[in-house]
């Protein structure tokens, strides 16, 4: 089932249009991320599901209700401009965002003395933002984030500005928070990210959604019958004894082996290039090339920058 | 509803807990109680000091004329002045005091010689004895009796009256309710600027820790600067309660430390038996007042001034016109706040909020000679104006048409630019790296959506 679905987005400013007929549907308990270049329109659909604009046409639903003020409580936003209140005292604060996200006093004292507990972070109760370095105001933010339990999760650009060892760290809280039964849209230009988190994407590029789906289907539908092979032992030429159906790519000879990238031509199948391989030389090797998320990413902007060229 | 509390609550705590605040609160009533208790003090230094002061007079007619004083002790000398003088380092007199002999005209003239340059206050002491002296005697030479004279003195006691709507009778002084107006109107000009640009400083110190985005996937704007605005007019209201009981708490203290030299107790007792007697007699009030005038014009007066102030009326005026010219206010700063990236790019900005304050404390001025005139009357229902000028005119007694259609107005001004302010606020506070101009704003007020 989807949790959180959007319908036909529309959202022109002043000056631009930023969001044109947009929808995405965010499966239950999913990473989903929404890809797209700057201003593209991400920053814009996450404050509407955010409830911090309004679409001027659309509709969202979330848990298969109509969005609605109530249902803040339970998204968790961490938004790509964040910040603390730099002379405020950790605790302070922590309680002071926790309350405003319906989070009794007491109960919101408890789990963040659990949180500063888990992160190691006891003593930093008493300190002011501004003595804190960045990477520690991340920590801080991230767990004001989800201090209320959200079923929502929404991370604008979460890893700008961590560290790689916080960045891990906040990549396996992200995991574990998905098994525990939240749903996570996540926006970034990190594509790397993208690969080890997502489930589902969406890709935006100038106001329109160009692209989405399950990230397997997607990367299917792009992996385009291409394999890569290293031989040992040839009996041959191999671009003399290969058979007419395979497009030889490129090839690297090395010492004793050579790498060869070839495109299987339908109705040829990949058995009958393994077959045909077999008689050339001895197969060490044998691989789908898979694109990665940001091939993709670039051959679609790209193809749509021409399409809306011509 | 719950939200918005929450954030009066923080706005207000980070800002009393803050030692700016303290200091401010504290500092505040020191220097107005000091306004008060200074010269008061000075005057209980001069007393204390006993001027020894030395004459030698040649013409012997000063002989009674120099009477010891509280602070002023004379000495005749018998010698002549070239010893005295080379003595006078020596000896323990503040000064000298020469008047050489004449012959055919009285001796006005004399020459004071002192180590330290002799004060004006002892100059001008000396040279009015030795003018009475000299002019009882030329009025004795011209035949003159000096009683006669003191009764041809007249004193001239123009007591103004003011009548009310019900026909009562209300001593005015108008001295008194320029001072009053003048000053509650200069500290609601202060506190609007104060705690207005205190709104401002603080979205912007949201917009640039760049926490408000978080805050508002919580609250709504409207609530955010909601929160902030009434949380800073409470910080205003602790900031002019404090102030009020600890200033009156110094004088009080002071006052009763210095109240055997001041005699300020049987001064004050005496005002609450002639108050009672006059109250008691109600038939009677007013001749029984003039009486009292008589027998005691002093005590009277300022018991009178006292009462002439109508403290209920102008406190809680006081409050009206200041949180409601602060809400109008502030929800403009706020806005201005919203639309800039930092406090330099405020300036622009600044000036249709300032101008019309600044008009009001000029105007001020003419109100207070004139506070019925045309002037008057508009500038006090103009709401921009009408918080300083309303408060200028109230001491001296406002018609209640004026009063009920000035508030009114305030209070549609004030939910028209919160109104204005928060269409503004909402689009700007989500807006960065942006040059803002007035342009740009009249656009985000005209769209429809946010």
């Amino acid at each position: 089932m989807d949790f959180l679905v959007a319908n036909d987005i529309s959202k022109q400013f002043i000056n631009h249009r930023a969001l044109n007929s947009v929808s995405i549907s965010v499966p239950e308990q999913s990473i989903f991320g929404l890809l797209g270049p700057n201003g593209a329109g991400k920053t814009t659909l996450i404050r509407i599901i955010n409830q911090i604009t309004a679409p001027d046409s659309g509709t969202v639903f979330m848990n298969g209700q109509r969005l609605r003020p109530g249902h803040v409580a339970q998204i968790g936003y961490l938004p790509e401009e964040r910040g603390l209140y730099r002379k405020m005292k950790v605790g302070e604060q922590a309680m002071y965002l926790a309350q405003l996200k319906d989070v009794p006093r007491k109960e919101a004292h408890r789990r963040l003395k659990a949180w500063f507990k888990k992160f190691d972070i006891d003593t930093w109760w008493d300190k002011k933002v501004e003595e804190l370095s960045k990477g520690m105001q991340q920590k801080i933010q991230f767990i004001t984030t989800i201090l209320h339990n959200p079923k929502l999760l929404i991370f604008d650009e979460p890893f700008s500005g961590f560290d790689p060892i916080n960045a891990n760290i906040l990549k396996e809280e992200i995991l574990k928070l998905r098994e525990e039964g939240a749903t996570v849209i996540f926006s970034t230009h990190n594509m790397e990210s993208v690969e080890v988190l997502c489930d589902h994407i969406a890709l935006i590029h100038n106001a329109n959604k160009i692209l989405d789906g399950e990230m397997k289907t997607i990367k299917k539908a792009y992996s385009n019958n291409t394999f890569t092979t290293r031989l040992t032992h040839l009996k041959g030429s191999l671009r003399a004894e290969l058979h007419a159906d395979f497009n030889i790519l490129e090839t690297h000879q090395a010492d004793d082996h050579l790498q060869a990238k070839i495109h299987v031509e339908a109705p040829a199948t990949p058995n009958d290039l393994v077959r045909n391989l077999m008689q050339i030389g001895e197969i060490n090797s044998f691989n789908e090339v898979i694109p990665s998320m940001n091939d993709i990413f670039i051959r679609n902007v790209q193809e749509n920058n021409l399409i809306q060229q011509s | 509803m719950n939200k918005i509390l929450l954030i009066i609550q923080r706005e207000y705590l980070i800002r009393v807990k803050k030692k700016s605040f303290i200091v401010m609160t504290f500092l505040g009533p020191v220097l107005m109680a000091s306004l008060f208790i200074i010269p008061v003090y000075l005057a209980q230094i001069k007393d204390s000091d006993v001027k020894k002061i030395a004459v030698i007079d040649e013409t012997d007619i000063y002989q009674s004329t120099f009477q010891d004083s509280e602070s002023y002790h004379y000495e005749h000398l018998r010698m002549s002045l070239d010893s005295a003088k080379s003595r006078l380092p020596e000896m323990d007199y503040y000064a000298l005091l020469y008047i050489p002999a004449t012959k055919v005209v009285l001796p006005e003239n004399a020459v004071i010689y002192s180590t330290k340059q002799a004060t004006l206050d002892v100059r001008n002491h000396l040279r009015n004895l030795m003018k009475q002296r000299i002019e009882s005697l030329k009025l004795e030479a011209s035949g003159i009796d000096k009683e006669t004279l003191n009764a041809t003195r007249a004193n001239i006691n123009l007591t103004s009256i003011k009548l009310d709507e019900s026909g009562g009778e209300e001593k005015s002084y108008a001295e008194v309710a320029m001072g009053v107006g003048f000053i509650s109107a200069l500290i609601i000009y202060f506190f609007i600027f104060m705690f207005g640009s205190q709104v401002m400083r603080g979205v912007i110190e949201e917009k640039t820790s760049r926490i408000v985005e978080v805050i508002v996937s919580s609250v709504r704007p409207f609530q955010l600067m909601m929160g902030k605005i009434l949380g800073i007019a409470l910080v205003g209201l602790t900031q002019i309660l404090l102030w009020v009981v600890l200033t009156f708490g110094i004088y009080t203290a002071f006052a009763g430390f210095y109240s055997d030299t001041l005699d300020m107790k049987a001064q004050q007792e005496r005002i609450m038996t002639q108050q009672n007697s006059m109250t008691s007699v109600l038939g009677a009030q007013q001749q029984e007042a003039e009486n009292t005038e008589a027998i005691n014009p002093q005590v009277n007066k300022v018991f009178d001034i006292i009462n002439s102030i109508n403290f209920g009326v102008i406190i809680g005026s006081f409050l009206f016109f200041f949180l409601g010219g602060y809400l109008m206010y502030s929800a403009l700063f706020a806005a201005i706040g919203s639309a800039v990236d930092n406090e330099t790019d405020t300036q622009q900005f600044m000036l249709p909020i300032t101008a019309p304050l600044i008009l009001a404390i000029i105007v001020a001025q003419f109100v207070i000679q004139n506070p019925e005139g045309p002037l008057a009357f508009w500038f006090s229902i103009i709401p921009l104006t009408s918080p300083v000028i309303m408060m200028i005119r109230i001491p001296f007694g406002v018609p209640t048409f004026d009063m009920i259609l000035s508030m009114t107005l305030l209070i549609a001004a004030f939910i028209a630019t919160t109104w204005l302010a928060g269409k503004i606020y909402r689009t700007g506070i989500l807006m960065y790296g942006k040059k803002v101009d007035y342009r740009e704003i009249w656009k985000w007020i005209k769209h429809r959506n946010y």
